[in-house]
């Protein structure tokens, strides 16, 4: 069939908020890449497999590319791009509590997976701040390092429940919107 | 894969959707999570015309408990059942089950209706309703019809609902706290479809297994329940020799495919293994 005509949708994404035209067959992960220009969500398998593309939408882990950019229509939605905690004192982006700890126990080799697996255990630990290791290794357990550095992943996202336990670290302050729409 | 070209429309009525899927005979889908469908797009083993979301529809998202069983709506996801406060106690079974449906994130999205009109005979969600004798209750353009467990799977991934109709509800029967029940499954890896998975219940009277359920799931290629195997152990004490007469029967009567993920006989084997130890489980609770 011919394609259909696009459409807005309108969602917000790290605090901002943005209104995309948009194809229906467009999932989230290639909207907020292509579109949003949002490149941290990496797309691996395109079918829901390998996890790369996690992002948390309305406060809990999906599959972006098990989701049409259209069925974001009126969510919220976080990305890797808003786990910094902001600029730091020399002006450089902060990392979070959950990305440091990664930096601290070496849980990543070549990143692809990283977007993901952070996505995932910001999710979780903003809902269960003191999983364990067995909660935690479940919960990552649909998404795939072939790198295989998952003890490094696990310690890493252990390490960072204080900061959780002590309250959600939230993402950025919102800033502006992006419209894409023309 | 990149998805195929579609329309799609996010109907805020029942009636709006069914009219949606009606005027686009049998090449418009329902979407609800969109955990099986946008797969099956993404690999292009489905091209339809227009996707319904039936997100925007209100009432399809409760979970209701009375003195006739459980009631899920068909938009009720999977985090929904396992983070209910009372599911647990109310219907151990389903909740346990549930637990192995995919992964974190999946569950997160995944629902109970798009699992049971995806009908994949290698998902808890349509094993259980069959093992369980649950009714679903389907939506047309003349109102709602109900149907059976054993009359609404049709084959692999087929069911009656019609291509202008809507599952809604899915009815599990009464669930007695005192019921014994155990649900096993083996998959080679964390959330991966079941080699072969067994849900196992039964009520004890008089020291005797009575109104024995055995289903499988993921092992024969339809969902089933294991007749021989459930004959095998009605009537009797659930112990060491009672157990070993239902897996003795459960492995005579399934007859497993082989495919790249498992030979017959080793299918056939593993079954028996999961019958042994949800019944093992069974008693032990």
């Amino acid at each position: 069939m011919s394609n259909p005509p696009p459409r807005t949708v309108r969602f917000t994404v790290n605090g901002k908020p943005a209104a995309v035209e948009v194809e229906p067959r467009l999932t989230l992960a290639d909207c907020l890449r292509h579109a949003l220009r949002l490149t941290g969500t990496h797309v691996g398998c395109e079918h829901g497999v390998c996890g790369a593309c996690t992002v948390i939408v309305d406060g809990r882990a999906m599959r972006s590319c098990l989701m049409l950019a259209v069925q974001a229509e009126g969510c919220t939605v976080e990305t890797i791009e808003g786990l910094g905690t902001g600029l730091d004192e020399g002006g450089a982006e902060a990392l979070g509590p959950l990305q440091a700890a990664f930096r601290r126990h070496h849980a990543l080799q070549c990143g692809f997976c990283t977007p993901g697996m952070l996505m995932t255990a910001h999710a979780l630990l903003s809902r269960e701040p003191d999983a364990d290791a067995d909660r935690v290794r479940e919960a990552l357990s649909g998404n795939l390092c072939r790198c295989t550095g998952y003890i490094g992943i696990v310690e890493a996202v252990l390490d960072a429940r204080p900061a959780y336990q002590a309250g959600a670290p939230g993402g950025q302050p919102a800033t502006g919107g992006i419209d894409r729409t023309g | 894969m990149k998805l195929p070209a579609f329309d799609y429309a996010a109907p805020a009525t029942m009636a709006e959707a069914i009219e949606l899927l009606e005027r686009h005979g049998g090449d418009a889908r329902p979407l609800a999570g969109g955990q099986s469908l946008m797969p099956v797009l993404a690999f292009r083993l489905a091209q339809p015309s227009m996707l319904v979301d039936i997100g925007r529809i209100p009432g399809l998202d409760s979970i209701e408990i009375g003195e006739d069983g459980v009631r899920l709506g068909a938009r009720v996801r999977w985090c929904d059942i396992l983070e209910h406060p009372s599911l647990r106690s109310v219907h151990p079974l389903l909740v346990e089950a549930i637990g192995h449906v995919a992964h974190y994130p999946i569950r997160n999205r995944g629902t109970v209706g798009g699992s049971l009109a995806h009908a994949d005979p290698a998902a808890e969600m349509p094993g259980i309703a069959f093992t369980c004798e649950a009714t679903m209750v389907i939506a047309g353009r003349a109102g709602t019809r109900m149907v059976a467990a054993r009359d609404f799977f049709t084959g692999p991934l087929e069911t009656v609902i019609g291509p202008a109709e809507l599952l809604v509800e899915v009815r599990l029967p009464p669930w007695p706290a005192a019921r014994r029940w155990g649900f096993e499954e083996f998959a080679r890896q964390r959330g991966a479809f079941a080699l072969a998975a067994v849900a196992a219940f039964y009520d004890e009277r008089d020291g005797v297994a009575i109104g024995v359920h055995l289903g499988v799931i993921g092992a024969t290629g339809v969902v089933q329940r294991l007749p021989g195997a459930e004959a095998a152990l009605e009537g009797r004490p659930v112990d060491a020799p009672g157990i070993a007469a239902a897996v003795a029967a459960a492995r005579a009567e399934v007859d497993p495919p082989e495919d790249a993920e498992a030979s017959s006989a080793y299918r056939r084997s593993l079954v028996g293994t999961m019958v042994e130890r949800a019944l093992a489980a069974a008693t032990a609770r």
